[in-house]
């Protein structure tokens, strides 16, 4: 793809501040021109700030020149977050990657928003915390991307999202002011914006220095692999769990065909000739810990449950959960790409939409494999492709409207966990009004009322009020 | 008429009574009346729907008119063995609670009300009905207005309808007394419910399983009590949880701090914090954006 020339002028200001940190090389702007999603865009710039005050001055250079700009942490988001469209400056914030202070009497820590999730955690381990949010990209993707699309993971089930886990944020607003939305108090006066900003995609500004709870490690935790002849009784076995008053720390589900990826990557012992498995974690004090697992076998045993595997030790643990975490990547063994919805149904309804999952995927020629956060009902319906067939692409989006269409006629929403991003946000007007959007625009237009802030993400063209560059397909995304 | 089409009705005439002119306030169980300042004498008075519209146990979500009390709340859901930790006055309404955003005494455990919010319907400036967040337990499409309605007294529009994440109400409740060192505790228990302590004694709560339970009070000098003792009702000081000693240690009346969360029930007036200049002007800015002839709960101030 040819990237548009970078303004000199724009160019010799940024470097004035950052030096050689501010690029405009054919490697950086192809690294910085993808996330995880199939999308692609066209950078003008990318520039790597140590600091707030630096994140400032390229805000405030980005607003002189009316360019837009695009905060951007791994990059691994999946609905297209981080996509630069507009010919944007991308503020790559990798080298803000420091743990500033890890304050125990307040059970919470400061971080830059390139700290990656796992190495905060891996830090906060012998002290006996961790930070909750775990999703399943944990080991590179970073905080600052966890706040921008509210992530999720298996643990959330228990522990929340990231909204219930970041108390306050250091912001470079789009106008270039700095501000710090929540506090380390209970209640902070006035109106909530650190709960608004976090999942806001990176549309109301950039975030500089994070302040996220930290959670007591539990002393007990028990990991139990059970399997199933036949998909319905593992779904139905989800949803009997919760109704027996148990909220299991997580509760996660794999099909067959994820099961026989998995299992022919990380030789977990995963059965493979179940129909599914169920990934069942309980943490807690021993008594309750205990009590769960009596539950779930219990439970399981009444729909059905094949063998019941409880974890000897951490190592069998990690190992179970490596299956687990890795099983997007495994999907290169059937097909080289994939494509991957998230859109959460009520737990009821799992079996419907899976069996329509299945169904859809076969009527375009396509292979579905399900591995998902089933105790929450967020479906991680995976479409493997391969990209060199011709045409496949579009048969890849046709299932995927599909699949987001039968979703919601069951009463479930868009997005559990990834975003909106470009990806989904023509998809928005399913789930909402066009007054309920035009009210979601009047927020982001007080945080940013000239729309530089990773300009046409999250909210449709139409629903945008200050849109100026407003078209149905944005212009510079590819797929 | 359907259940749904009933819902959706008793949403729309309530549309209708917030209106699009005049100025307007909404009534719940006048529990928290006083937060914020009264409303403008002689505005026109308007309650929300009341009752439980869904309750689905093995979703473990409740959808509810705003107006429905929390006795009638805990009543539905305890015949399910669930609950929402609201721990407020049973007169209280479930859009009274979120409009004012203030979270019960078990905040150590069950986190701020706003993290058990999963959808609202509210009536903006205009009478219109807007709708955000989703009601399955996990949702992030699109921006998270009820973040915003959530402690906005209803500034930014009328909570008409909302849905909420239920939780198991535990097997076993116990709470303990004792002269002991209320931050020593917090290092010591596991996910305690809540500790509060007024500077001589604490009293903690425990949840759990009944053994669990009974083992994490073992090493302690306790002796069980029925429940919380009275809370001091005049003021209510936010701080950091770490400078809870000090604070308490400089209180001139009765106060009760809720340990590791940094709130300070007390029977001293308290005057609200001011708030910084950026986040105060962009509060004002909302306000101008979302309500701009000021006509919702005129009077009320959540900036001060």
């Amino acid at each position: 793809m040819v990237h548009k020339s970078a303004d000199q002028n724009l160019l010799g200001e940024l470097r004035s501040v950052l030096g050689d940190r501010a690029r405009d090389g054919d490697f950086e702007l192809g690294l910085y021109s993808k996330d995880g999603s199939v999308l692609e865009g066209n950078p003008m710039i990318v520039c790597l700030p140590v600091n707030t005050e630096e994140v400032q001055q390229i805000v405030r250079i980005c607003r002189k020149h009316d360019r837009p700009f695009l905060a951007r942490g791994s990059g691994t988001g999946l609905a297209g977050g981080a996509v630069p469209v507009g010919d944007p400056v991308v503020i790559a914030t990798a080298k803000m990657n420091k743990i500033l202070e890890v304050d125990l009497q307040n059970r919470i820590a400061w971080v830059e928003p390139g700290v990656l999730n796992l190495d905060l955690s891996r830090e906060l381990s012998p002290l006996g915390f961790h930070f909750a949010p775990d999703p399943s990209s944990q080991q590179v993707c970073s905080i600052g991307g966890n706040v921008a699309n509210n992530s999720g993971g298996p643990h959330c089930l228990a522990y929340g999202v990231t909204s219930a886990h970041v108390v306050a944020i250091e912001v470079v607003l789009p106008d270039g002011r700095i501000a710090v939305l929540g506090d380390l108090t209970a209640e902070t006066p006035g109106y909530d914006l650190r709960g608004i900003f976090v999942g806001s995609e990176g549309t109301m500004g950039v975030a500089t220095k994070i302040a996220v709870r930290l959670t007591a490690n539990p002393p007990e935790i028990r990991t139990l692999l059970l399997d199933f002849a036949d998909v319905r009784d593992g779904a139905a076995t989800v949803s009997a769990i919760i109704a027996a008053g148990l909220i299991p720390a997580a509760l996660e589900m794999m099909d067959q065909r994820a099961i026989e990826i998995v299992e022919a990557f990380v030789n977990a012992g995963y059965p493979t000739e179940a129909d599914a498995v169920l990934l069942v974690e309980l943490d807690g004090l021993p008594g309750g810990v205990e009590h769960g697992v009596e539950v779930v076998r219990a439970v399981a045993a009444r729909h059905h449950v094949g063998s019941v595997r409880v974890a000897a030790d951490d190592a069998e643990r990690d190992l179970l959960w490596k299956g687990r975490k890795n099983a997007f990547g495994a999907v290169a063994r059937i097909k080289p790409d994939y494509y991957l919805h998230d859109t959460v149904v009520p737990r009821g309804k799992l079996v419907e939409v899976l069996e329509k999952v299945y169904r859809i995927a076969d009527a375009h020629d396509l292979i579905a494999v399900n591995v998902f956060h089933a105790g929450d009902g967020n479906l991680h319906p995976i479409l493997a492709y391969d990209s060199k067939e011709k045409g496949v692409l579009e048969r890849v989006h046709a299932a995927g409207r599909a699949i987001i269409t039968a979703s919601i006629e069951a009463g479930g929403v868009l997005s559990g966990e990834h975003g909106i991003g470009l990806e989904k946000r023509d998809y928005m007007g399913m789930l909402f009004s066009a007054h309920d959007m035009a009210t979601q625009d009047l927020v982001r237009e007080a945080f940013d009322p000239d729309g530089l802030a990773n300009p046409l993400k999250v909210l449709p063209s139409g629903s945008r009020c200050s849109d100026s560059f407003g078209q149905h397909v944005p212009d510079g995304a590819w797929v | 008429m359907t259940q749904p089409e009933a819902m959706q009705q008793e949403v729309d005439q309530f549309a209708k009574d917030v209106g699009a002119s005049d100025p307007v306030t909404v009534i719940g169980g006048k529990t928290h009346w006083q937060v914020g300042g009264l409303p403008e004498p002689e505005t026109r008075e308007v309650r929300a729907p009341a009752g439980i519209w869904a309750h689905e146990p093995e979703e473990m979500t409740v959808r509810c008119g705003a107006g429905t009390t929390l006795g009638q709340l805990s009543e539905e859901l305890a015949r399910h063995g669930q609950m929402v930790p609201f721990d407020m006055d049973v007169n209280a309404t479930v859009g009274g609670v979120l409009a004012v955003g203030r979270s019960g005494f078990r905040r150590l455990r069950y986190g701020h009300v706003r993290d058990l919010v999963l959808q609202i319907r509210h009536i903006d400036h205009r009478g219109k009905i807007v709708s955000s967040g989703g009601p399955t337990v996990k949702n992030v499409s699109g921006y998270d207005l009820c973040r915003l309605l959530v402690g906005s007294l209803g500034k930014f529009g009328c909570i008409a309808e909302v849905t909420l994440r239920c939780l198991p109400i535990p097997e076993t409740t116990r709470w303990f007394t004792g002269s002991l060192d209320p931050f020593e505790l917090h290092e010591k228990l596991y996910r305690p419910s809540s500790i509060l302590w007024n500077g001589l004694q604490v009293w903690v709560c425990l949840e759990g399983v009944a053994s669990d339970v009974a083992a994490q009070a073992a090493p302690f000098n306790f002796e069980e009590v029925t429940g919380p003792p009275p809370f001091p009702n005049v003021g209510r000081l936010s701080v950091e949880p770490k400078d809870l000693e000090r604070h308490v240690a400089s209180s001139k009346s009765a106060c009760l701090a809720e340990i590791g969360v940094g709130i300070i029930h007390t029977n001293e007036v308290v005057h609200p914090p001011s708030i910084p200049d950026v986040n105060l002007s962009l509060m004002r800015d909302l306000e101008e954006r979302l309500d701009p002839k000021g006509r919702l709960n005129p009077g009320r101030q959540v900036l001060n």
